[in-house]
């Protein structure tokens, strides 16, 4: 697996930036995932309009190799539409909560992308012929008279300019009380799961009107709850392990093999906490906002609000490694608090060799952390660094006392602009930024 | 472990000490600061009410009708006036499709994609 060694021998640097510029963003640009397919040659967005977007890289220009190819828009769909529950007289949101890809099997991409309430199974197929010279049909598509028509002959395909098409193939609804956080595809390519707030469950592609219940943790007196699922995935090679995170900064994984509910964890992931450092943040911030596999399968990370953890699977009492997102921010709870952004859920991906992991922060800086040199970086997603090729220039935060030059100070951070959803290419080093309404692309400098 | 919180109990048990506290737990400041704007805040933080708001996220509408009519405020609020010329054709005469003003398409491409802006 490609992807070069450390996070920091890296230069970064601009490729591209999709969306408006324009500084009044409407509700439904919000970008709400990311995701890049498993060749890495698409990468799609969800918006919180309920709109799909795809970009498909270029092939690459053998001549010229300053740079790999650039992502163009392949396709665009509405997947999702707002509805009503009338039972619960609430809104269901149209927003894109998660994108997932099929492998490819045939010459069709397939994607799974799910609001808080469905999830639908998506094709993407090309057509570049069409069938032309029909007996009873006009090139325009009116009916012949069949009364004059003298001779027959046989259509024949002729090529077209390239259509791409997207069509849901399969609707799995009305298996989720509360809002889905997360879907995960299995290594069994046939299956996936789908958890909510309290409940996870088992799918199989091909069959929409059933699902199995495998885990369920409402408990029989909802004034007893105390903790939610906060994401899932599946393990990626053991096609019967899933974990799923949960709002107090636990993770529990998952033999489906041991029973049909797995309520009972195999593996429940938890780093003690020192109870005289226990504020009333505390659980807040412990809240796991995020939790992927590497793509080994030795490892998985979790994000919390200010940090990152990088746990071994065989090691259920610590994490191996944390690395802090924003430390400055612990002084700054109690206004993060108010303005709700304690609760905001930012994701983390890691690089295809799982040697670097990246996620988001505020003020539209992204951070990498480099799991061999312990060498960190902050960059940020800007229309102020667009020339192609332009060489990001690191930013530092200055958490008090003088301010460096070129440092910003934490209280001059933007907490409007968060960059939540990002990804990393699965084989190349070009990853994919998602601030509010712009979807940047970065790519290491070539040469 | 133990041995410390020892050390550190004394010094977090008076409140007045409030700039010792600041040094060891930043965390601890700011909830001194939360709870002195908001005494009424809970105990317990992560209990029922917290996680129930978050079970069920999501405007509440008062039925489906209110919930169609508030739909149609925001279409409405959309749609670009149309034009005086227009106008005329309400109640002059019955309006053949040629007069009357294109649909406008309710689905907008994502601006990702290079779509219009209304």
């Amino acid at each position: 697996m490609a992807g070069a060694g450390g996070g920091n021998d890296i230069q970064w640097c601009f490729s591209q930036v999709k969306g408006a510029v324009d500084d009044d963003v409407a509700e439904a640009d919000i970008i709400s995932t990311v995701e890049f397919n498993h060749s890495g040659e698409l990468l799609a967005t969800g918006d919180k309009g309920g709109r799909v977007v795809i970009f498909q890289q270029e092939q690459e220009n053998k001549i010229q190799s300053h740079s790999r190819g650039e992502y163009n828009v392949y396709s665009t769909f509405q997947s999702h539409e707002p509805e009503f529950d009338y039972l619960k007289s609430l809104e269901i949101e149209e927003k894109i909560n998660k994108i997932r890809w099929l492998p490819q099997k045939n010459a069709a991409q397939f994607l799974l992308s799910t609001n808080d309430k469905t999830i639908k199974l998506w094709k993407i197929s090309e057509r570049d012929k069409r069938p032309e010279g029909y007996n009873l049909k006009e090139e325009d598509g009116r009916y012949r008279d069949p009364t004059t028509v003298t001779t027959l002959r046989v259509p024949v395909c002729r090529p077209m300019d390239l259509m791409v098409e997207a069509s849901p193939r399969r609707i799995f609804a009305n298996a989720h009380t509360y809002h889905i956080n997360s879907i995960s595809i299995n290594s069994d390519y046939e299956t996936y799961l789908s958890a909510d707030d309290l409940r996870i469950n088992l799918w199989h592609l091909e069959i929409t009107d059933r699902s199995f219940n495998i885990v369920d943790i409402k408990p029989a007196n909802m004034e007893e709850l105390t903790e939610v699922i906060t994401a899932a995935e599946f393990h990626p090679n053991s096609c019967n392990t899933f974990v799923y995170s949960s709002s107090k900064g636990t993770i529990r994984l998952c033999d489906m093999r041991a029973s049909a509910l797995c309520d009972r964890h195999s593996k429940l992931f938890e780093e003690p906490e020192d109870p005289s450092n226990r504020s009333f943040f505390s659980e807040i911030i412990s809240s796991i906002s995020d939790v992927k596999f590497s793509h080994s399968g030795r490892y998985m990370m979790t994000r919390d609000y200010l940090s990152v953890k990088i746990w071994d699977l065989n090691m259920e009492n610590r994490p191996v490694e944390t690395y802090q997102v924003h430390e400055y921010l612990r002084s700054k709870l109690c206004s993060l608090y108010e303005n709700d952004c304690i609760f905001d859920k930012f994701e983390c991906c890691w690089n295809g060799s799982d040697s670097v992991v990246m996620t988001g922060s505020y003020n539209n800086f992204f951070r990498m952390f480099d799991r061999n040199t312990k060498r960190d970086i902050t960059l940020e997603a800007s229309r102020e660094n667009n020339k192609p090729r332009t060489v990001l220039k690191p930013r530092k935060v200055c958490a008090s006392g003088k301010r460096k030059k070129d440092e910003i100070s934490v209280d001059s951070l933007d907490f409007n602009k968060k960059i939540l959803h990002t990804a990393w290419h699965p084989k190349e080093n070009i990853i994919a930024v998602a601030t509010t309404n712009n979807l940047y692309i970065f790519q290491d400098k070539v040469n | 472990m133990s041995q410390k919180q020892e050390e550190e109990n004394p010094a977090e048990e008076t409140g007045e000490e409030k700039q010792e506290k600041e040094g060891i737990l930043p965390e601890r400041a700011e909830e001194a600061k939360l709870k002195a704007k908001y005494p009424s805040l809970g105990q317990k933080p992560g209990g029922s009410d917290f996680l129930m708001k978050r079970l069920q996220k999501g405007q509440k509408y008062f039925d489906s009708g209110d919930y169609n009519m508030a739909k149609a405020k925001m279409k409405n609020k959309q749609l670009p006036s149309a034009g005086p010329d227009k106008n005329l054709v309400t109640g002059d005469h019955i309006p053949t499709p040629q007069d009357l003003p294109q649909r406008k398409s309710s689905l907008v491409t994502s601006k990702l994609a290079g779509g219009q802006v209304e």
